[in-house]
């Protein structure tokens, strides 16, 4: 329209308004996607190390409970989850973390010593002391948390999504 | 866009060049920039539908809840702060349009045969309108907010005989709670803005039906 020879007055309004409008448009639409969207940007991974105590305190050989809740927010709201993970340490002082997730639907397990495994109250699996399976229905070994000892105490690497 | 060929088409029929020429090609008096003032409201109340609908993304109506929501929309979702910010300054300015547009209808009298629904149904928006404002009020449950509604609902209970059942009824109950908050919240999102699209339908029908009255001669 604006290349032909004549340019009409209402033509020509008509282009303005339509520039205009458009120009309207996006400076407001792009900020409107942004704040609906916002959420899905600020969503990061986090990760920590969670002091477990002096690694001297847990027994050798015997799967050990430890506990401890992590804080998230998500918005407006404080969501605060508990962990809680078993930690074997062996007389070279190698240290195993191993959450006490079920992996087949996520129930607790909890060590038996008599057994020397840790079974699953939900759909009776058995996980043997190093965490692999040894019968039910887990398509897996536990999960085990990354470790490390400094100055003596253990340190687990938490990651959430 | 819509081609050429396909205009005609949908045109025929959906008769939308007609809904056009009703709208948009009427007959208007020559007129002045006071006349703009309905359009503005208009225009006002539409981009308080948009960014209200905006905020309810992320606003919670609950005691303990409301006020949180707030302060991450304007310090944790990205351009929070401006639909916010225009949320807030389009209220103060729709109420500002709305009385200018009536006082320029009042002082061009054009409130007079055969405008009188138009005019009713224009003093029903007006009363709408401040009835979004004094429900948006109370939402963002700070200090302010609190203690703003107390004293307005305060108010409408000195009405003689009917007064304390009218501010039960506002407040749903004796004291403001939550429960005041959740139905002034369904007030502010649901009911006034339903109401006042409606009217705004039957006030624009006769706007266009009847046509804009011209500006009175001297000795009219
Ligand atoms: C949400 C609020 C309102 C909106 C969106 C609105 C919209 C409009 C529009 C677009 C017009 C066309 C002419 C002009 O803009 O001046 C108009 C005319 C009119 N309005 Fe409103 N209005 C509102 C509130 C009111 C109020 C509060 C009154 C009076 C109490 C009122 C009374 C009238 C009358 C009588 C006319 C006809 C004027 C004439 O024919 O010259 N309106 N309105
Ligand atoms: S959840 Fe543990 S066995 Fe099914």
């Amino acid at each position: 329209m604006a290349r032909s020879a004549n340019v009409t007055r209402r033509g020509f309004i008509t282009s303005v308004m339509a520039f205009a409008g458009s120009v309207m448009g996006v400076v407001v639409g792009l900020p409107v996607i942004g704040y609906l969207i916002s959420p899905a940007l600020n969503a990061k991974k986090s990760d920590a190390w969670i002091p477990a105590g002096k690694l001297d305190t847990y027994p050798l050989g015997v799967p050990t409970s430890f506990s401890f809740t992590r804080t998230q927010v998500n918005g407006w709201e404080k969501t605060v989850n508990s962990f809680s993970v078993y930690v074997l340490r062996d007389a070279s002082n190698q240290v195993k973390v191993f959450s006490s997730i079920c992996t087949h639907l996520g129930c607790r397990v909890s060590f038996h010593k008599s057994s020397e495994e840790y079974i699953c109250p939900c759909h009776d699996a058995h996980f043997n002391i190093n965490g692999g399976v040894v019968s039910g229905p887990p398509p897996r070994p536990l999960n085990q948390y990354e470790s490390k000892v400094d100055n003596g105490n253990l340190m687990i690497h938490v990651i959430e999504a | 866009m819509i081609s050429k060929r396909m205009f005609p088409w949908l045109d025929e029929r959906l008769g939308i060049s007609g809904i056009y020429k009703t709208i948009f090609d009427r007959m208007v008096p020559k007129v002045n920039w006071w006349f703009t003032l309905g359009s503005a409201t208009l225009f006002l109340f539409a981009l308080q539908v948009v960014t209200g609908i905006m905020l309810s993304v992320y606003y919670v109506p609950s005691p303990d809840k409301a006020y949180d929501s707030i302060q991450y929309i304007m310090n944790g979702v990205a351009f929070g702060w401006l639909i916010r910010g225009i949320h807030h300054w389009g209220a103060t300015l729709m109420v500002i349009t709305v009385f200018l547009h009536m006082l320029r209808v009042f002082f061009y009298a054009a409130y007079k045969y055969p405008r009188e629904i138009t005019w009713t149904t224009g003093v029903l928006l007006l009363l709408a309108t401040l009835g979004m404002g004094f429900t948006g009020y109370l939402l963002p449950w700070d200090q302010k907010a609190y203690w703003a509604t107390t004293v307005g609902t305060s108010i409408a209970g000195a009405v003689p005989g009917i007064g304390d059942f009218i501010l039960r009824a506002l407040r749903g109950g004796n004291d403001l709670s939550g429960v005041t908050l959740a139905r002034f919240f369904s007030a502010h999102i649901w009911m006034f803005p339903l109401i006042i699209i409606a009217l705004i339908g039957v006030h624009l029908y006769l706007v266009i039906r009847i046509g804009i009255s011209s500006i009175p001669k001297e000795n009219e």
